[in-house]
């Protein structure tokens, strides 16, 4: 019965993750997935956001969330400018894909760097009235439990990424953004800019940051290194998810999601981190194309 | 014929001056500090056999020189074997994870490759951190001064020995090992393997198409820059003294091993050579007059522009000039 | 009639959903020149990729020179005889034109000859082509033509049985399509089997003996250039109508 419990427990926590890891996700799918730009950083300017909400929070009692889609726009910005270096220096010279891959891993160290210079290694936390409390019952002889946190951050998540996804599917950019994956001479035919498509779509990619790192201040407490943890996780999620495919996205996101948890709750949770590095292997060396077959890994 | 054997005369004058250096008596700290520069030589070569030739970027690094480090203090615990054993099993065994993750990965796209030798360290670490045989996410220290059977009889003491202390021996080890990665990437450069590697970087396809077999070529280079990392790897625990999951698999090592060849240059063995020389002196220069975050930061700096402005580094630079 | 050199029997190529190739099936005969055209997306790259083994066909058999392709890696199949021509040039921009000739000579052609053999070598190619005084320069500089060139150059330099000519003269002009049309003959007319994809008709025509044409995967046609020419369906496929 206890085993059971713990089961359940975990099972319920796994997919309340799985939403959070989601969040994390999907700017990458599209900036990865979409545009073909290997952000290695996109976890680590998730920890930046979350600094930011933090002194939002800490300073002006600002709640976490709504923090989150304050700094939304800086991070949208933050995008724009990279996408416009990372295409002059980059994509219109045809350089060396892996120099690009060089480029990102140099922000992210230099962001990671910068966040222990201000901030200093210690963890940090947000207030807010739903964090630390839990909600739970007994059903059938099991008693269960749900965070607040992790719930208020799965629903946050799953109107972020439902969203986004309504939005790539139904609005003329969104197509614009799938056919500059696709074609982009087609694209320059019918009078659009792909240069410009692609920047607007990695700078939405990189304004999801905003809201995730709300998140993941609210989930779990961050100190600047903490980024290097979910690199493993976002693109264990990307390709695991095919690449490109938001709806991939979210169910790899629920499968990683509720594999840590188990992995967490059964042999303890210093043997969560390799959990998804383990996936990602396994996925790179045996599932390339990702869960859907779609991805274009060769 | 002294002209055509340049560069061998230059590696045996290289460990003949190396070995008088230990002989001088001079203060610890200039080989500790040399010992560092040395090791980042070897690392920077290393890596620069896959990512410099080949053109695949290895984020690993640091688990590479952790699965080296980690090799060597599981061969102290269980039976106190010595320096020159352990260096040997680290290597082999870096060298297999090499040829294993290359296996695995190498017939994907380049970025695949990148991500999945980070992944490789990050699991690694978790790992050693749950392996309490090894010391888990405490660490361990050794004590060479404590154990000297670790280093062979060869130092023990100024009376009996070649070398006055530990230090001076292990300087003494890893200029021999650097000049040995740094050989081995001039003959992998200068030979048939060398010039498939180059191919293979420039584009792929065409390569396997003109007839290089580019998985074999990719193979023998994850294999061979792992099994140098590993090396350079299992020599860490003794120079160290106390080593922690922390510091065998950090990042840094994967920024540091990216930005000294592409600062030095990477289509040359000098280019490393170079690179490692100049980050390996401002980082025990740094250490000591401003911080060591600050020291990072600015490493990370020069990595981004040098990435962006001067993809060819410094070698490439002055051969412009003239 | 003798063995074929070159046999390709139903090959399909799908990719994803999507059905590249369709039950092509033909044969090369040695030392013929054969044409491949079709329109954009027929599949005409996709069948070379298949040949060349940059591609593996998901059902069928291509037999080269007595030995079953299915399977084999690229680099296998060069140095049984087959070299391809990349559509865009696709140089070792690294290395100097001379270099990048001695990859093909070094690792198939010529494996264990010295340096000096194998730059003699490739100098002679280069010769042969008009290219020798440019032989150490870095490709960056080179003219599309040059480029056109160094990209044949490069793959005569493996000494194939069968050389696959992608596109090789597109975006020449008048003059330099002629002068690629003459090296391409005069090699065949050294022994070497050569298949040509071309939209340049002109040039197609008059280079091949034979003629294949591909649309949406299938093979619609295949006979004399001037029946070619003629055939309705290949008309419609060119044309749309």
């Amino acid at each position: 019965m206890i085993i059971l419990e713990l089961f359940i427990n975990a099972l319920i926590a796994g997919i309340l993750l799985g939403g959070f890891f989601a969040a994390l996700s999907i700017g990458l799918s599209i900036c990865f997935g979409l545009l073909d730009t290997v952000n290695i950083a996109h976890p680590t300017f998730i920890v930046a956001a979350a600094f930011c909400t933090f002194i939002l929070n800490a300073n002006f009692g600002i709640d976490p969330i709504l923090a989150g889609i304050i700094i939304t726009p800086l991070f949208f910005g933050l995008g724009w400018v990279i996408y416009s270096l990372y295409y002059q220096f980059f994509e219109k010279t045809s350089a060396e894909a892996l120099r690009g891959l060089a480029f990102f891993f140099g922000l992210l160290f230099i962001t990671e760097v910068v966040l222990i210079i201000s901030f200093g290694v210690d963890h940090r936390l947000v207030n807010a009235a739903y964090i630390g409390k839990s909600f739970g019952g007994e059903f059938a002889g099991i008693s269960v439990s749900v965070p607040f946190r992790l719930l208020s951050a799965f629903v946050v998540a799953a109107i972020l990424t439902l969203g986004l996804q309504m939005f790539l599917d139904r609005s003329f950019f969104g197509r614009a953004t799938r056919a500059v994956h696709q074609d982009m001479m087609a694209l320059s035919l019918m009078g659009v800019d792909p240069v410009a498509i692609k920047r607007i779509a990695f700078a939405i990619g990189l304004g999801t940051c905003g809201i995730a790192g709300a998140l993941m201040i609210i989930v779990i407490p961050i100190e600047p290194a903490v980024g290097r943890l979910f690199i493993g996780n976002v693109f264990a999620i990307v390709v695991l998810g095919g690449l490109g495919s938001i709806s991939g996205t979210l169910i790899a996101a629920m499968i990683l999601g509720i594999a840590e948890s188990m992995v967490s709750t059964f042999f303890g949770p210093s043997w969560a981190p390799a959990v998804s590095f383990t996936i990602l292997l396994g996925v790179l060396a045996f599932r390339p194309t990702g869960l859907l077959g779609v991805g274009d890994t060769r | 014929m002294i002209m055509r054997y340049k560069f061998e005369i230059g590696c045996v004058a290289f460990l003949v001056l190396a070995f008088i250096l230990t002989q001088l008596g001079l203060n610890r700290f200039f080989f500790f500090a040399g010992f560092a520069v040395l090791q980042f030589i070897m690392i920077a070569t290393a890596w620069n056999i896959l990512g410099g030739y080949g053109g695949y970027i290895n984020f690993g690094t640091a688990g590479f020189l952790g699965v080296g480090s980690y090799t060597s203090i599981a061969l102290i615990q269980w039976s106190n074997v010595s320096i020159v054993p352990q260096i040997i099993a680290a290597a082999a065994l870096a060298g297999l994870l090499g040829l294993a993750i290359g296996y695995f990965t190498l017939r994907l796209k380049g970025v695949y490759f990148a991500i999945a030798t980070l992944a490789l360290a990050i699991v690694l670490e978790t790992v050693v951190n749950n392996w309490d045989f090894v010391g888990g996410a405490a660490g361990i220290s050794i004590l060479p001064t404590r154990k000297p059977e670790l280093l062979g009889a060869v130092i023990v003491d100024r009376k009996i020995g070649v070398f006055g202390n530990y230090k001076e021996f292990l300087f003494f080890l890893i200029a021999g090992m650097t000049i040995f990665s740094v050989w081995v990437a001039r003959t992998i450069e200068k030979g048939k393997l060398g010039r498939g590697l180059n191919a293979i970087k420039d584009n792929e396809e065409a390569a396997e198409s003109m007839g290089v077999p580019t998985l074999r070529l990719k193979l023998i280079a994850t294999t061979i820059s792992g099994a140098l990392m590993g090396a350079a790897g299992g020599i860490f625990p003794s120079y160290l003294t106390f080593i922690d999951p922390l510091t065998a698999f950090n990042l840094e090592f994967a920024v540091y091993s990216l930005a000294m060849p592409m600062i030095g240059g990477t289509f040359t063995w000098i280019g490393p050579v170079l690179g490692g020389l100049l980050l390996g002196t401002v980082q025990q220069v740094a250490i000591v007059t401003i911080s060591s975050e600050l020291n990072l930061l600015i490493l990370g700096v020069v990595l981004v522009v040098f990435v962006t402005f001067a993809p060819h580094g410094l070698v490439g630079w002055f051969m412009k000039k003239n | 009639m003798s063995e074929p050199l070159l046999n390709i029997d139903s090959v399909t190529k799908n990719f994803g959903g999507f059905t590249a190739l369709s039950n092509v099936t033909t044969e090369v005969q040695v030392g013929e020149r054969f044409g491949l055209i079709g329109p954009n997306g027929s599949g005409k790259t996709t069948l070379i990729n298949c040949i060349s083994g940059l591609l593996n066909n998901d059902g069928g058999t291509i037999t080269f020179d007595g030995h079953n392709l299915n399977g084999m890696k690229a680099h296998k199949r060069t140095a049984a005889g087959i070299t391809r021509t990349f559509q865009i040039p696709r140089p070792f921009h690294s290395m100097t034109v001379m270099d990048n000739l001695k990859i093909p000579i070094e690792f198939v052609s010529g494996t264990g000859a010295s340096q000096a053999a194998i730059a003699e070598q490739a100098m002679s190619i280069l010769e042969t082509m008009g290219m020798a005084e440019k032989a150490h320069q870095e490709t960056s500089g080179l003219t599309q033509i040059e480029l056109r060139k160094l990209e044949l150059a490069r793959a005569i330099a493996a000494k194939p049985k069968l050389l696959i000519s992608d596109e090789a003269m597109a975006g020449l002009t008048g003059n330099e399509v002629d002068e690629v049309l003459e090296i391409l003959i005069s090699f065949n007319e050294q022994g070497m089997t050569i298949i040509m994809i071309e939209h340049i008709m002109r040039a197609v025509m008059q280079f091949s003996h034979r003629v294949i044409c591909l649309d949406a995967g299938e093979l619609i046609a295949e006979g004399k250039p001037d029946e070619i020419v003629k055939d309705k369906g290949v008309e419609r496929a060119y044309l749309g109508v």
